[in-house]
């Protein structure tokens, strides 16, 4: 068990080693940066900040990390955090109890991870055609939903999924938090992580095993729809309001990047959710940085895809055998000349 | 038509891909005014060939002469413009577009700078007439069937090329009348004086439209000759050769037939597939399969297990009628299926040896019922152990065995669900002989201890060395079945080789 778990810290090394350089940076220039305090029973400070904010992503994380180890990819995610969002709004200020919002928040998104299921496990469509459908049809529902305008509310029980605490954690870090470890659990707990590799690494293989593929992937589209409708009723909670054009507007993106950075192959098989949700934190601790760094905004996007590019590059080459690699390759060329 | 000269030649070609050699010394000669069948089983370097004829692949060794002018051809464009177009199986048009685009793309009349659609398709009508076609050219090539496409793309090789003209199994997918209308060209295009090469499998259409053959196995050239004077069952022993040295395994004939025939499918089949057919198998007796590749073999085996649905037909086991749609229902019936291709349907490449003998009993426990590490743990042992899985360690991926090594884990992948019937597609196709030998000693040994098998292969021999009864099929259809004694190569040659009772297709 000790043997397993030092190769499974030397495969996250990359990734580790990033997350850490990050945070010196981030320490570097702004001094506070670790600096935490108990402040009204709730814990503040810049580290707090990037799991609080990067709660979200997370959460997106672990559910399109089973797609895309299904050999999927889910771009719905970001319109389904809006309609769930515009549904948790508009029933609030309708008066609705808090538990029906949630209820229905929560079922409208596992709606749409089911429809997005159905169009690749039994139509056949390829999954970035399937889910881009209802990135762009979703983000109309909202709209229905919202009638066009930002609803805003007050009402504190759902605003507590928000802002509030419990113990001194913020409820973002904590739902995200308690998925990222169910959805452990469930994995390593049931067979449910081997099939899911398999149908990503060989589909027709699996299915000659006696794999019951379908239903499987509709499964893995309605929990990432879960997963995407919790991280919108987040956002709402935070914001007190619900707007349908920008809600997790392009966190499609983000969560497919936390995935990948995290080290999932988006050509299926093997992974990792802990991983995936590491992938995220680096992600926003990126973003934190760049904003409290002071640069001017518009470096953000570009210094992230650097960051990016780097990670990937050095992922790429430790997947390959690094220099060891490039080495055989360059004798290999001499040798050809000769 | 033996003294014309060639039109196409081809002279000691040879070809390797990493580390395996293709086409070994090949000659090949289309003379104008023959169709010319290129046959030979999987692998046996046909598409290779054409591949080398159609610029696609660069030969490492040997000539290529036109007219008696040795050329290289530099790519598939370079090979037309010599006057060699290709018609594939997978037809190689644009379905979007229309006929007269698909017919006139990238050479399209122009005025002005713009394509003179008028005229385009004036061109195009004038161009399938000559092959009594009329249709509406401006309206999309989808809308046609696969046989009016298939003559589309014909037109479009002639017209561009003019020459030598080759058609990749353009019969795969037509029905009887489809076909006749496609030879009805193909004549029509040799009384032009065009040199066809002609791939099939097919062996009765081999016979009804063909002048020569050219057979190829294992890369090597086989034999060639006039159909006129090549009896069928040469042409078949042609085909399969008499490599195997399966002679030191006792044929198992003697075998007592099962009193009881605990599997029962009657009138299962599928259009375009199979015809419907009837089996019968009991523990403890191997049924072999027989016959040549496209004759309907995997298109059993899927049937019978659920991947293809079967139009008709049904199934009883044990005497009580079951349903079999998926491969999960197959498995719940206590089945199970090494398929043909094993890289694509049956190994898990990135998983673990462990994990792919795993998965088949996991996928039938469930997926909340997780067999422990334990439990996988002790399987891999047991099953690398009993069918001597050489692999450095059960966490190795799959993928970094070697293929005998790889169709084991399959075989063991399914002994850990303790099947009652277990179908063998070609498992001993791309092994090595120590791997060859010990599972057609498994295959025994599984007999022996009651299991009911099905086994498909091309190696004659093989069949005979371990089947209690022979079916053999041609043109998709079960046509005979062989009992005891009366196993053996030369019979099951004679029934492959038969001519055909009814309508092929």
């Amino acid at each position: 068990m000790i043997r397993l778990n030092t190769a499974a810290l030397t495969k996250a090394m990359p990734q580790l080693l990033s997350l850490m350089l990050i945070l010196f940076l981030n320490y570097l220039a702004f001094p506070g940066f670790f600096e935490i305090r108990l402040q009204d029973g709730r814990l503040f400070g810049s580290l707090i900040d990037v799991f609080n904010r990067g709660a979200p992503v997370i959460i997106l994380a672990i559910g399109m990390t089973a797609v895309i180890a299904s050999r999927g990819v889910d771009l719905s995610v970001g319109a389904v955090m809006a309609v769930a969002g515009a549904l948790a709004a508009t029933m609030t200020v309708a008066g609705y109890p808090l538990p029906v919002v949630i209820l229905a928040a929560l079922g409208a998104g596992l709606a749409c991870g089911l429809w997005n299921g159905i169009l690749v496990a039994y139509f056949d469509l390829q999954p970035i055609v399937a889910t881009l459908i209802l990135m762009v049809a979703g983000r109309g529902i909202a709209q229905l939903i919202t009638e066009g305008s930002i609803v805003t509310f007050t009402e504190p029980g759902l605003i507590f999924f928000g802002t509030g605490s419990f113990a001194g954690v913020p409820m973002p870090i904590l739902i995200a938090a308690s998925l990222l470890a169910v959805a452990i659990a469930v994995v390593r707990r049931t067979a449910l992580g081997l099939l899911i590799e398999s149908i990503g690494i060989n589909r027709s293989a699996s299915s000659y095993a006696g794999l019951n593929s379908k239903l499987l992937l509709l499964v893995i589209y309605g929990f990432c729809g879960l997963c995407a409708s919790l991280a919108g009723i987040i956002i709402a909670a935070d914001i007190r309001g619900a707007d349908a054009n920008n809600a997790g507007l392009w966190l499609e993106l983000d969560a497919i990047l936390a995935v990948v950075v995290g080290g999932t192959s988006l050509f299926g098989g093997r992974f990792s959710i802990l991983m995936s949700a590491l992938g995220a934190v680096i992600i926003q601790a990126m973003n934190t940085g760049i904003l409290l760094s002071g640069f001017p905004p518009e470096y953000n996007l570009i210094l992230k895809a650097l960051v990016i590019i780097v990670i990937l590059l050095a992922q790429s080459f430790s997947s390959l055998g690094g220099w060891a690699f490039l080495k055989g390759e360059f004798r290999s060329k001499g040798t050809k000349r000769q | 038509m033996t003294d014309k000269p060639g039109l196409l030649v081809v002279e000691g070609i040879s070809k390797s891909f990493v580390g395996f050699k293709a086409l070994d010394g090949v000659d090949f000669t289309v003379r104008p005014g023959e169709i010319h069948a290129l046959l030979g089983e999987n692998g046996a370097g046909k598409s290779t060939l054409i591949k080398v004829l159609t610029g696609v692949h660069q030969p490492d060794a040997g000539v290529i002469k036109i007219d008696g002018q040795p050329v290289v051809m530099r790519d598939t464009q370079h090979a037309q413009y010599l006057g060699i177009g290709t018609v594939y199986q997978e037809v190689n048009l644009l379905p979007n577009m229309s006929v007269a685009d698909n017919l006139f793309i990238g050479r399209q009349p122009m005025r002005f700078g713009f394509v003179n659609r008028k005229r385009m398709e004036q061109q195009a009508r004038d161009l399938l007439a000559q092959y009594d076609l009329h249709l509406d050219v401006s309206s999309d090539l989808s809308r046609y069937s696969v046989a009016v496409q298939q003559i589309v793309a014909i037109a479009r090789a002639v017209d561009m090329s003019g020459r030598v003209l080759v058609l990749d199994e353009p019969t795969a997918s037509l029905d009887r009348h489809e076909t006749e209308v496609l030879f009805a060209i193909l004549r029509q295009l040799r009384a032009r004086g065009f040199g066809i090469v002609f791939i099939t499998h097919f062996l009765d259409q081999v016979y009804e439209i063909c002048d020569r053959v050219t057979v190829l196995r294992n890369g090597k050239l086989a034999g060639s000759a006039l159909i006129a004077e090549l009896p069928k069952i040469e042409l078949v022993t042609l085909m399969l050769g008499r490599t195997l040295a399966v002679a030191t395994h006792k044929p198992r004939h003697d075998r007592p037939i099962p009193a009881e025939r605990q599997f029962s499918f009657k009138g299962l089949g599928r259009s375009r597939s199979i015809a419907p057919f009837d089996l019968d198998i009991g523990q403890g007796e191997v049924i072999g399969m027989a016959g040549l590749l496209g004759s309907g073999r995997t298109e059993t085996a899927k049937i019978l297990f659920g991947i293809d649905a079967a139009d008709a037909g049904h199934i009883r086991i044990d005497g009580n009628p079951v349903l079999i749609r998926t491969p999960r229902d197959a498995v719940a019936c206590g089945f199970g299926l090494c398929p043909e291709d094993r890289k694509s349907d049956g190994i898990i490449g990135d998983l673990s040896v462990r994990e792919n003998i795993c998965l088949a009993l996991q996928a039938q426990k469930g997926w909340f019922n997780r067999l422990s590490s334990r439990e996988q743990t002790g399987l891999a042992d047991t099953f690398v152990k009993a069918l001597d899985i050489r692999t450095t360690d059960i966490e190795k991926p799959v993928k970094f065995l070697s293929g005998g090594n790889q169709q084991k884990v399959i075989l063991a992948r399914w002994l850990a669900t303790n099947p009652r019937f277990l179908i063998l597609d070609e498992p001993t196709r791309g092994i090595d002989v120590g791997a060859h030998a010990e599972i057609i000693a498994l295959i025994n040994r599984l007999c022996d201890d009651g299991m009911a098998l099905l086994v498909i292969s091309s190696e004659i021999e093989e069949i005979v060395a371990y089947s209690t009864r022979v079916i053999v099929l041609r043109d998709r259809a079960h046509r005979g079945e062989i009992s005891g004694d009366d196993i053996t190569t030369s019979n099951i040659m004679q029934m492959i080789a038969a001519e055909s009772e009814g309508a092929p297709a």
